[in-house]
């Protein structure tokens, strides 16, 4: 059966049912929510019988300079079908997000990857320490104005 | 059990919090010691020579005691079994049956570095992983020689200048011969051991040790340098 990918409106529809003014717009594959709520969509994303996105496949982050879009990949294995969500922060210091940590236990060594790497705090997180550089390392070299 | 329990002690975290709070002085322990061994490890260091002490200098030379000691440290170097990235396959190919490093009596891995008398760098070395190999050259016993495997490990490769990769191990410990190859084939390492062997049959034990080793095309005769107050050991 071939993994069929859900489109941003069809996940927007969804989760504007259950988590009201969430949504910030959609495009393509891909549907932008607000970043204070991601944790709250992220359970109805994995508890709803029909999404049913049991299996978060990474968490990454995009610099795009005047703001970092942090992404969500989720695969159902039940329904063989995958998901995009995103959630934008605007600037450059002191950056956070609530953690899925609690939703998605994967989530645990990603989000610590993203804050390494990209500098994005998630806030939540029972570990939020650099993962692969050792602490006192002086910026967060994935990001555009490192060097 | 609530979530982060498993980041808690067998308290449940009365005592002093979450586990990450209670491990923040080793994290940047540590992380200052990598700092310090970043900013210090600018040059790269020279290959080793040992000064020889004076009461050795009058002993008389035997010539077939040099050749006896070279002989047996070079018939039997054991490896440590020790793998940083992708060079660590071809260096197990290496030690299969088809390249066979048996034949030059090194197909005993050792576990342990206090047993062994090889360090092969098999990969790319970060800044993070530094500490680890210089513990690990220090706990070795001398004699002790060091192959750098691969180009990462010579000078960083593909990834010099990186925020995270040594430019060459010899930042760290002294080298004695460098393979080139983004991985090395195993008959680039089995050179490599073989070029190894040379210069340790043109070790002095005893007197006039020579100054610097000359490295030859395996087979031919080495040329050696007959003065020097040191000597490679």
């Amino acid at each position: 059966m071939p993994v069929r990918e859900l489109t941003g409106e069809q996940l927007a529809q969804r989760i504007d049912q259950s988590v009201p003014g969430s949504v910030e717009r959609w495009e393509g594959n891909t549907v932008w929510v607000q970043p204070s709520r991601i944790s709250r969509v992220a359970q109805f994303l994995r508890d709803d019988q029909s999404l049913d996105f049991q299996f978060l496949n990474s968490v990454s982050a995009v610099d795009l300079i005047e703001r970092f879009d942090v992404v969500y990949h989720m695969t159902s294995l039940r329904h063989q079908h995958t998901g995009v969500v995103k959630a934008t922060v605007y600037g450059r210091e002191d950056l956070s997000l609530p953690s899925v940590c609690q939703v998605w236990r994967g989530a645990d060594f990603q989000e610590r990857e993203v804050w390494d790497l990209m500098g994005i705090r998630f806030e939540g997180h029972p570990n939020m320490k650099r993962i692969m550089l050792w602490e006192g390392f002086d910026g967060h070299p994935l990001r555009k104005d490192f060097l | 059990m609530s979530f982060d329990s498993r980041f808690r002690g067998k308290d449940g975290g009365v005592g002093g919090g979450p586990l990450h709070s209670r491990t923040w002085d080793i994290d940047r322990n540590e992380g200052a010691s990598i700092q310090d061994l970043k900013d210090t490890s600018v040059e790269p260091v020279d290959e080793p020579f040992i000064q020889v002490p004076d009461d050795l200098k009058g002993n008389v030379l035997v010539t077939s005691v040099d050749a006896l000691v070279n002989w047996s440290r070079k018939s039997a170097l054991w490896p440590v079994s020790f793998g940083l990235a992708c060079c660590a396959f071809e260096m197990i190919a290496t030690a299969m049956g088809r390249f066979d490093i048996a034949r030059f009596g090194m197909e005993a891995f050792r576990a342990s570095p206090r047993q062994a008398d090889l360090l092969i760098i098999a990969g790319t070395v970060t800044w993070k992983m530094a500490p680890t190999i210089q513990r690990i050259y220090d706990q070795m016993g001398d004699p002790k020689w060091v192959i750098s495997m691969g180009v990462c490990a010579t000078s960083g490769g593909p990834y010099f200048g990186s925020y995270s990769v040594v430019p060459g191990v010899d930042h760290i410990i002294p080298v004695d011969v460098y393979v080139p190859g983004c991985p090395p084939r195993p008959d680039a390492l089995l050179y490599g051991i073989m070029e190894l062997h040379q210069k340790i049959k043109q070790y002095r034990n005893l007197k006039r040790p020579p100054t610097s080793v000359q490295m030859t095309k395996v087979g031919e005769t080495a040329a050696i340098p007959a003065t020097g107050e040191s000597e490679r050991s």
